[in-house]
């Protein structure tokens, strides 16, 4: 069974709730970033999104552009991303997605790509600009070689579109909380009990979700703290922080956050 | 042959959508409205008012006989865009989306921009249907283009600067990309070129094929018969898109598009996509694109802002592996040298970008023969961009 699978039956099994971290594989360096996503893992993240930098990131947020611009800076590239995720899956059981937009991933050709992650033990493949449509190319190689295609669904896609689109997903389900990139707002996306409104939209939403899918329901964007992981982590099997961890781990304090966000999703 | 991309907007391997799940719906909402607005005859009907009395359509087709006798050899017929208002050909499409937007109930419009044709485009197109609108421009080409960020900020647009990248016109469609997913609801993104995810490339196109059936209409009229070629400059590639339109079933009519070769192809400081790129997906589609082995988008380097990207209109990759235009390249130098024949010549200020397709038509006019005719669009004039070439004289003066 896939690694990602078996996390969410074990987790489920014991009533618990999973953390999903994201790293920009190469920022600021391979070497640096390796001992970030070590420290990760060593921390408490039940799954790993391992970001392929690209050069135009049209979803993501400043953070994440900086750190892929710093990343492509320093020469990373896919095959060393490669090389590194089998550097990890040798010291970790921890499944691991590989994040990327699809030029990087096209470029590189479908079938060695999905021959070569899953030879470096990636567990499955999050593409963010390449939606349902456009993924039977990917699809193909993907399930020759046992990986997971985990579908994105946006506040704007409609039930039926999302049951249409989970009708051939795997793993879990990825749910975008908010309209916008990725990255932490000025507003809170997730404000604790003073502001309703909006946690009962997200509460709502993912509940519509659940009449769409049996999958596991993963939440992200936005997400950058112990509370705001408590409030998403109430309603969904899993919360997803990306920007928050890219952040911390330029400030030294990756492993700290790690922890209170993990106490906080393993806490509800 | 056949011009119309499948149902998911393929032109043979090129095009689609590839964008985040969160803009899926609005693009296909898009498209539905589209499609039922081009069947409307009452949307035609206000669409061609409008270009007829606002932007001054049909715009002329124009013999340039002193050019015509410099260039020794074909005939020279320049279509006129230039005299549009807003100077260029981009407020064909900027009308036509916005009546869209209109008809679609969204208040609020938003372009990216490169040599600035765009944006003004679009902040007129708001201004004349009371709509609000923001721009997304490259820092670098806020710089290039001062008089066109000054336009668009006094027919009340909003221009953001955009400092990523190379800060010119990738990275501000970019910006517009990330802008639009946090307010697709109440806004209608208007992609100026043939690019973008479907429906985009097929609906720009559409928007600017009247170009291409002036000019048929107008050729008949004054030759009586059909051009040998036709020869714009490619971007994104909507001018020629549109003129091509008219005449791709006419196999005798030579299509010529003209990419910017900026300092030269082996420099690898260029705009020729086609020329010296590789298939890639940015922007919502896959088309030929600057880019390195590990599928990094590389910069795009042209004198001229408007040609400046690395990508290039889905239809134009596919219209090349069939070889139904021929696609060149025109050096920064090859076109200031064209600016200034048809300046003094004709008295024409012309766009750097349309002075490229001047250029070609140079290299061309002799080959062909006097017997012949070739029709250049002259996609724009050249005001926004005389700064710009007053700097680069001055520059190449010191070397």
């Amino acid at each position: 069974m896939n690694r990602i699978t078996q996390t969410f039956q074990t987790l489920r099994m014991q009533g618990r709730k999973a953390l999903i971290g994201y790293l920009t594989a190469g920022d600021p360096d391979l070497k640096t970033s390796e001992r970030n996503i070590r420290l990760a893992l060593a921390n408490g993240l039940d799954i790993l999104e391992l970001g392929v930098p690209f050069s135009d990131p049209t979803a993501d947020g400043p953070v994440i552009q900086a750190a892929g611009q710093r990343a492509l800076a320093s020469g990373a590239n896919l095959k060393q991303i490669l090389a590194m995720a089998a550097r990890l899956r040798r010291s970790f059981k921890t499944p691991m997605i590989l994040f990327s937009y699809a030029n990087p991933l096209f470029r590189y050709g479908y079938n060695a790509l999905c021959r070569d992650a899953a030879r470096a033990g990636i567990d499955g493949l999050l593409v963010v600009d390449l939606p349902y449509e456009e993924s039977a190319e990917l699809r193909t190689p993907m399930k020759r070689h046992g990986l997971l295609f985990i579908q994105l669904i946006a506040p704007t896609t409609s039930p039926e579109r999302a049951r249409r689109l989970l009708a051939e997903a795997d793993g879990f389900v990825y749910y975008i909380l908010v309209k916008g990139v990725t990255g932490l707002r000025k507003r809170r996306v997730l404000p604790p009990q003073a502001d309703p409104p909006m946690a009962e939209n997200t509460k709502k939403n993912i509940d519509r979700l659940r009449t769409c899918t049996d999958l596991p329901i993963a939440a992200g964007f936005g997400i950058g703290d112990g509370a705001q992981a408590r409030e998403a982590a109430r309603h969904a099997d899993a919360v997803v922080v990306g920007s928050a961890l890219v952040e911390a781990a330029r400030k030294g304090r990756l492993a700290e956050l790690v922890r209170e966000l993990a106490a906080a999703v393993h806490g509800v | 042959m056949k011009h119309e991309p499948d149902t998911r907007g393929h032109f043979g391997p090129y095009g689609g959508r590839y964008v985040a799940e969160t803009l899926m719906p609005a693009l296909i909402e898009l498209e539905q409205a589209y499609r039922k607005a081009v069947k409307d005859p009452a949307f035609h009907k206000l669409f061609n008012a409008i270009l007829r009395d606002y932007v001054g359509r049909p715009s002329p087709l124009y013999l340039a006989e002193r050019l015509t006798k410099a260039y020794g050899g074909a005939r020279l017929y320049l279509k006129r865009e230039d005299l549009n208002h807003t100077g260029a050909h981009k407020i064909n499409n900027t009308i036509g989306q916005a009546l869209l937007a209109r008809r679609m109930g969204k208040t609020r419009l938003m372009a990216e921009t490169g040599a600035g044709q765009h944006g003004v485009a679009t902040a007129t197109a708001a201004a004349l249907f009371g709509m609000e609108c923001e721009v997304f421009m490259g820092a670098e080409d806020i710089r290039r283009q001062a008089p066109n960020v000054q336009r668009m900020q006094f027919l009340g647009a909003t221009v953001h600067p955009v400092h990523s990248g190379t800060a010119t016109l990738k990275d501000a469609m970019s910006e517009a990309m990330r802008a639009w997913v946090a307010r697709v609801d109440d806004t209608f993104y208007v992609i100026g070129s043939v690019a973008g995810p479907h429906p985009y490339p097929s609906m720009v196109r559409t928007f600017q094929s009247v170009i291409g059936t002036e000019t048929r209409a107008q050729i008949l009229e004054k030759t009586g018969r059909l051009p040998d070629m036709i020869i714009a400059c490619v971007g994104g590639g909507s001018n020629a898109a549109g003129i091509f339109s008219a005449f791709l079933d006419d196999s005798k009519v030579r299509l010529v598009g003209v990419e910017a070769a900026g300092f030269g192809i082996r420099t690898g400081k260029h705009a020729a996509s086609i020329g010296a790129g590789r298939i890639g997906i940015l922007h919502g589609s896959k088309s030929y694109l600057l880019q390195d082995d590990d599928g990094q988008v590389q910069n795009a380097h042209s004198i001229s802002a408007g040609l400046d990207y690395p990508g290039v209109g889905p239809q134009h990759a596919h219209w090349a592996d069939t070889a139904r235009v021929e696609y060149c390249s025109i050096t920064d130098t090859e076109a200031l040298r064209a600016f200034d024949d048809l300046t003094r010549l004709e008295g024409i200020l012309p766009a750097l970008e349309s002075s490229h397709a001047l250029a070609e038509a140079k290299k061309r006019a002799h080959k062909l023969g006097a017997r012949a005719t070739i029709v250049i669009n002259l996609s724009g004039r050249g005001d926004k961009d005389l700064d710009n070439i007053v700097s680069y004289k001055q520059k190449h003066r010191k070397h």
